[in-house]
């Protein structure tokens, strides 16, 4: 074997040790170096009363109420499989926060199972879409796409 | 691929290449940014502050691209022991390392008023932050070096080893919850509007223009400086 190859093959050995090792790590933090529980999680393995955690979901639809005092707020988180967590915030709401729209609550679990905010973080989606398609169907955006271009061409 | 060993015959490809791909991704860049901040609608909830993808997208990309261009300058470098592979793997590390930090310095101006934050410890920005930590101890590592005599090969196992983080931070946003949002661009399929989509494929051309003429430029910089040294070394030595 020339020494080309010896040291080909040594590179490749090392490159498949590290790549394993490093797959190996970070499928041993997939819990850890999670940022936020989700809904469905948190209700399987729920956290201890009173430990800092956070939850993240979407804010279900309708869920939003503002409570007699005028600064805490009540909705609640859903996640897949029909789970949801009700939260109980005071404070002020991000801009992005929004019911049908990403959230990742920071605070704690209460004994009574709602989960206790200190701080809303607004969760963007991986969409965009400018604001003038808002509301509509995919398929009348479409045609108001090309309406709007007709004229450009 | 030893034709490229006489560091001549590169430098005369490399001499009308880097100012041709600066001038146009100068261009292209420009007019990239010109369409997304002025000629495209504001997005659905994000406002204003969508226009940030324009930046942050082309630049998140080539900071990872420029410790992909390491690593496999590093590897050709190790196996093959190509000298030019060496001076190619030092000069994608300074423009790697600035879009890296253009990349976290926008994501969190953006972060602001979308999320509530400037920043978290989430997957994502965690591990892009460690790629910027990786470049600056890699820019230490070969110019120390360099200065100490010492082989190339060091910095270049050290390129190999941290092109570990790349996949992580790809797949960050997969393996773990994080704020930072899923990838939006997955393979022929686009979560973003194409109205957004123009302006960010010019701008990734555009940057990625202007990454490949500054790493010519490092790569020229770096073999004068080479140069210099072994004619004033030869000069001292016809001295004595």
């Amino acid at each position: 074997m020339k020494a080309k190859h010896q040291r080909l093959v040594l590179v490749i050995l090392a490159l498949v040790a590290l790549v394993g090792a490093g797959l190996l790590a970070a499928y041993a933090l997939r819990n850890q170096a999670s940022y936020f529980y989700l809904p469905e999680q948190m209700q399987a393995e729920p956290p201890e009363v009173g430990q800092a955690v956070r939850l993240g979901g979407m804010v279900a639809p309708g869920s939003l109420a503002t409570q007699a005092d005028g600064i805490t707020v009540t909705f609640t988180v859903t996640g897949r499989e029909n789970s949801a967590v009700p939260v109980r915030y005071a404070g002020i709401l991000p801009d992005l926060f929004v019911e049908g729209s990403g959230v990742v609550a920071e605070g704690r679990l209460a004994a009574d199972g709602t989960f206790v905010a200190d701080n809303l973080l607004a969760k963007h989606d991986e969409n965009y879409v400018p604001r003038e398609l808002e509301g509509m169907s995919e398929h009348q955006a479409a045609e108001m796409a090309e309406e709007t271009t007709v004229g450009l061409e | 691929m030893h034709g490229f060993a006489n560091p001549k015959r590169f430098l005369a490809l490399a001499s009308w290449l880097t100012p041709l791909l600066l001038a146009g991704g100068l261009v292209l860049t420009a007019a990239a940014l010109f369409w997304g901040f002025t000629q495209v609608p504001p997005d659905r909830l994000m406002g204003e502050t969508v226009r940030i993808l324009f930046i942050h997208v082309p630049t998140a990309w080539l900071g990872m691209g420029g410790w992909t261009a390491i690593a496999v300058s590093s590897l050709v470098f190790l196996v093959w022991r190509h000298p030019l592979a060496a001076i190619a793997a030092r000069g994608a590390a300074m423009p790697g390392l600035v879009f890296a930090l253009i990349c976290l310095a926008t994501g969190s101006i953006w972060g602001r008023p979308t999320w509530g934050t400037w920043w978290v410890w989430d997957g994502r920005l965690t591990s892009m932050l460690v790629l910027a930590f990786l470049y600056i101890a890699y820019i230490a590592l070969a110019q120390a070096a360099e200065r100490e005599g010492v082989s190339a090969r060091i910095p270049a196992i050290f390129g190999l080893l941290g092109a570990i983080n790349i996949p992580i931070i790809n797949r960050s946003v997969v393996w773990w919850n994080s704020l930072h949002q899923p990838p939006s661009i997955t393979m022929g399929k686009s979560a973003i509007d194409d109205i957004f989509l123009g302006p960010l494929l010019v701008a990734v051309i555009g940057f990625s223009l202007i990454f490949g003429g500054v790493v010519l430029a490092r790569m020229r910089a770096l073999l004068a400086d080479i140069q210099a040294e072994a004619r004033l070394r030869r000069r001292a030595m016809e001295a004595d």
